[in-house]
């Protein structure tokens, strides 16, 4: 383990991106991608989420037993997605009644746990933040470019995240493709995604 | 009568829980590689959802609700869901062995199934009695066996097909999966 902070941060940027490296946490990658600004709100919201559960958990890993681990790493995660979800409702409360209950279900986004078990119980605070970091910003950039397809193709619009602006991409005679912004849409787009990915690596 | 099995259709079919709603797709693509597979996590899932469901609506009718604590339903849901896995898992192991030796693998991985917190967070958000909330509980899973069986089908004959390279394993799983939810998209004319 000789990587340095920024080589743990940069990781989560291409070579683990989330979720195309790591094929985890798909629900979400799906679900909420129909805009851009809902894409990076979770994204953001995920982040977040990732990093002060890494913290946590680094912080505790000599502390809990490794018998229950994955228990207390669960209770870990669920409190600041409450937090998030709070912070939410408070703040941008549109973008809470848009992702719905896919906030909540960011206790069983696979990527966060997965993150507290495979990095954060064996490493220490400082990695782990640099860890969390990298792999929810890689996130929400593939929440994003995915939304922003699905949004360009599917409404002919990009909505910038955080505001109510929305920028028309296409004429008024643009024929939205709306299949893109329907469930099939994020499947497909998201599997092509994966591909051009693969082909790109190679 | 006839509200609940329009509730049971259109959970099964017309908001299909995997590839309507986008729920639980981690063990869709994580379980859909062999039929056998496929089989097990989905019957795992309806025998968990359909206790969880349970469980988690009278959490919220006895505790949440009259205490004013809503805010921490989170919380709650999942360490209640995450229980009653284990509980599962001990009680088929001493009772069930033969159930448990087809499910077991398959149990702790459901902690995190996002599809089983996800329909008793409907449950809730729909505000359904016990009846509807029962019905919702049974008919979600099956929906979720039924696209999962049906896949995993579909995956074994990809397997054996030629993919071209970079769509490969997950990226053309992925695509497979857009065409049967263009296919259940189709029954949303029926309700």
């Amino acid at each position: 383990m000789a990587k340095t902070i920024v080589q743990e941060f940069t990781k989560g940027l291409w070579e683990e991106i989330p979720p195309f490296r790591l094929v985890l946490g798909l629900c979400p990658v799906l679900a909420v991608t129909k805009t851009v600004a809902n894409g990076v709100g979770m994204g953001v919201a995920a982040t977040f989420v990732l990093v002060c559960s890494n913290v946590l958990v680094s912080m505790l890993r000599n502390i809990i037993p490794s018998q229950v681990r994955v228990p207390c790493f669960i209770i870990i995660i669920a409190t600041f997605v409450v937090v998030v979800e709070l912070v939410m409702q408070a703040f941008t409360y549109p973008l809470f009644l848009q992702l719905g209950i896919f906030i909540p279900l960011i206790v069983v986004n696979c990527v966060i746990l997965g993150r507290a078990e495979a990095f954060a119980s064996k490493n220490p605070p400082v990695a782990s933040i640099a860890d969390g970091f990298g792999i929810g910003v890689g996130f929400t950039i593939a929440l994003g470019a995915l939304a922003g397809i699905r949004e360009a193709f599917g409404a002919g619009t990009i909505s910038v995240p955080f505001s109510d602006t929305v920028i028309q991409l296409f004429g008024p005679s643009f024929e939205p493709f709306t299949f893109m912004v329907e469930a099939p849409g994020a499947f497909v787009c998201l599997g092509l995604m994966l591909a051009v990915m693969n082909m790109v690596g190679k | 009568m006839g509200d609940y099995i329009l509730l049971a259709v259109g959970a099964i079919l017309v908001n299909n829980i995997l590839l309507i709603q986008y729920l639980g797709n981690c063990p869709f693509l994580g379980t859909s590689k062999s039929m056998d597979n496929a089989t097990g996590m989905a019957m795992a899932v309806v025998f968990v959802l359909a206790l969880a469901g349970i469980v988690t609506w009278i959490f919220e009718a006895v505790f949440l609700k009259p205490l004013g604590l809503e805010y921490i339903r989170t919380i709650v849901f999942i360490v209640v869901i995450a229980a009653l896995v284990q509980f599962v898992e001990i009680f088929m192991k001493k009772s069930m062995p033969a159930l448990y030796a087809g499910l077991g693998i398959f149990l702790p991985l459901i902690t995190t199934n996002c599809a089983v917190m996800g329909v008793c967070l409907i449950n809730i958000k729909e505000e359904y009695n016990f009846l509807e909330m029962l019905v919702s509980s049974l008919a979600y899973p099956a929906g979720f066996g039924l696209a999962l069986i049906l896949f995993a089908g579909l995956r074994e004959r990809i397997t054996i097909g030629r993919v071209p390279g970079p769509l490969q394993d997950v990226a053309i799983a992925l695509v497979t999966a857009g065409f049967m939810s263009l296919s259940f998209l189709g029954f949303k004319g029926m309700i």
